[in-house]
């Protein structure tokens, strides 16, 4: 493989692990607020989270240009607090990433809060546990295949995006040219090898990283009966 | 003393109460399902949000003049329910460690290994949830609550979800909570047979309100209350244990020098408080002492009461032996034909039951 085919390879895992690292951290308060919520907005805020499932990537991406580009609401926002502007570089395919991936972590999450009994928060706080400490103490352990689901989906599937990428970041080598777009300039090239190499090595990733994902979320009694 | 004044409104339901329960030994909430016993116990709590004042010797959990409201983890309770609701998580160990390590260590004043010993639970303590009974578990939870050094118990139904083997098994626990720990418990049950042996205060909701409340004793000796109808209907006597007849396994529960019952011996030692419930139905009236009977027991007293029961054959009689009162499910046509009248000297013929401790 080329330099740049490599190069390539280590900016889409680095993209991947600072986008799932951010998904986590601000998809784990919408999932508890969605899974907990009696508010008339639920559905309208799960129908915001979801919108990346069944929009075109190209339309999310297309918005966010408008939005992060020179004159769109946020980019004079980055350029006035002097980040200068998001579009074809490193951090605006992390805003776009964490935007597009957002419901493959979210919808884990929410369900794994949602699969608690409310009586176990009850118990909790009968035990003098106060909100913050019932979260942390009951709420993420017992979410946890939820966790582990979440950052699995996070991580390949921004692994995995090319429309976002290509509207918002181009394909500036090192900087923005993540493996999808790569295999892309491969195949528009005719190298056929260059790109079935890069193409095979995303379709073991994606087995991988499934069947590894579904052996450890197996419900714990199946676990001991194949332990004993 | 624990006081309540507590009122909600839902679409079909209101839950309109003011008690002032003792804030020693065991209150019990009796009542059938919907009557809003449980709505109750989860508003004492602070579990639900009902409008009033909840207060424990004083101290001010809830009162809406004031604006005030204790959240539930800032209020010294311990609360178990049907379910048990252990941490699916953790074992039976990090369970009990869990409440004991959120109270201030000047707080405690039950030590976890008190609580374990109490509840028997001390070869349980790595196991995990999913792999105890359903009674061990309900043990776990209560020792789970105790470990907190409530300064109240709630416990709704803690035992309705166990078969009556498991019940068993958990009931002398129980008991030993009420002898051993000053801690006042409120009960939610429907269940009369628990209420009898562990109560010592009983308050009747219907329809979310108080139909009537008082000493257990006292509310079970009463033939106006529901409680007094049905083949559970039946006092409990209090007493001590003033005689054993080894020979024949036998103990004589004292309640003072008229009213002495045989009952089948369990080894309790003299002079040990025990409590005896006599079934309305074990009980028979006579005008003279009889002989060649095989029932055990033959009490003089006098007919304090008579009521007629819902089923037209039947009515009940309350007799007055030295302090204590009896209750006999007779018929009418009896009734009638020995004139029983309030005033009517009796010989009230119990047969021999089981003391309770």
């Amino acid at each position: 493989m080329s330099a740049a085919d490599w190069s390539a390879v280590a900016l889409t895992a680095q993209l991947a692990a600072v986008a799932t690292l951010l998904l986590l951290v601000v998809g784990m308060p919408i999932a508890w607020w969605l899974a907990r919520t009696r508010s008339r907005l639920k559905p309208l805020a799960a129908s915001l989270v979801a919108m990346p499932i069944v929009l075109p990537p190209t339309v999310l991406g297309f918005y966010l240009l408008a939005l992060m580009g020179p004159h769109g609401a946020v980019g004079e926002l980055t350029e006035a607090l002097g980040l200068g502007r998001l579009p074809f570089t490193f951090a605006g395919l992390v805003v776009g990433s964490v935007l597009y991936s957002m419901p493959f972590v979210v919808q884990p999450l929410q369900q794994a809060f949602e699969a608690i009994d409310e009586r176990t928060f009850e118990a909790a706080a009968t035990l003098r546990a106060g909100p913050w400490d019932r979260f942390f103490s009951i709420a993420l352990p017992l979410a946890r295949p939820g966790f582990v689901t979440a950052t699995v989906l996070g991580f390949a599937h921004t692994v995995g995006e090319f429309g976002v990428v290509l509207m918002i970041g181009g394909n500036i080598p090192g900087r923005t040219r993540v493996l999808s777009v790569a295999i892309y300039d491969h195949v528009e090239a005719s190298e056929l090898a260059e790109a079935h190499r890069l193409a095979a090595g995303m379709v073991v990733f994606a087995l991988v990283v499934l069947v590894a994902l579904y052996r450890v979320n197996r419900p714990a009694r199946e676990r001991a009966r194949q332990a004993a | 003393m624990i006081e309540a004044r507590l009122h909600l409104a839902r679409p079909r339901f209101a839950l309109d109460v003011a008690l002032a329960l003792p804030a020693r030994g065991v209150s019990a909430l009796l009542g059938v399902s919907g009557c809003g016993k449980t709505t109750l116990l989860r508003a004492l709590a602070g579990l639900e949000r009902a409008a009033g004042r909840v207060a424990l010797d004083g101290e001010v959990w809830q009162d809406d003049a004031e604006r005030r409201f204790v959240p539930t983890h800032r209020r010294p309770l311990g609360y178990v329910i049907q379910e048990a609701a252990l941490f699916p998580h953790l074992d039976v160990r990090r369970n009990l460690d869990y409440g004991q390590r959120r109270v201030r260590a000047g707080a405690r004043r039950i030590a976890l290994d008190q609580a374990v010993t109490l509840l028997g639970i001390g070869p349980l303590m790595e196991r995990r949830p999913d792999t105890l009974s359903g009674g061990e578990r309900q043990r776990v939870a209560i020792a789970r609550a105790l470990a907190t050094s409530p300064r109240l118990l709630l416990m709704d139904e803690p035992l309705a979800a166990l078969d009556a083997r498991r019940k068993a098994e958990v009931l002398p626990y129980l008991d030993r909570l009420h002898d051993e720990l000053g801690i006042p418990i409120v009960y939610v049950s429907h269940a009369i047979d628990e209420v009898a042996r562990l109560a010592d205060h009983l308050v009747l909701l219907d329809a979310g309100r108080v139909s009537a409340e008082g000493a257990l004793a006292d509310m079970l000796a009463r033939l106006d209350l529901p409680v007094a109808f049905g083949d559970d209907a039946g006092v409990v006597l209090d007493g001590v244990v003033g005689a054993r007849d080894e020979r024949w396994g036998l103990a004589r529960l004292d309640v003072d020098a008229e009213a002495c019952l045989w009952a089948r011996d369990h080894g309790l030692p003299l002079g040990r408080r025990v409590r005896l419930r006599v079934l309305a139905r074990d009980v028979s009236l006579t005008l003279a002492p009889q002989t060649g009977s095989s029932i055990g027991n033959q009490l003089r007293g006098v007919v304090e009461a008579i009521v007629d029961e819902a089923h037209p054959a039947l009515a009940l009689v309350r007799v007055r032996v030295g302090s204590a009162p009896l209750v006999a499910r007779l018929t009418r046509r009896s009734a009638h034909a020995l004139a029983l009248a309030v005033g009517t000297p009796v010989w009230a013929q119990v047969k021999t039951v089981a003391l309770m401790e």
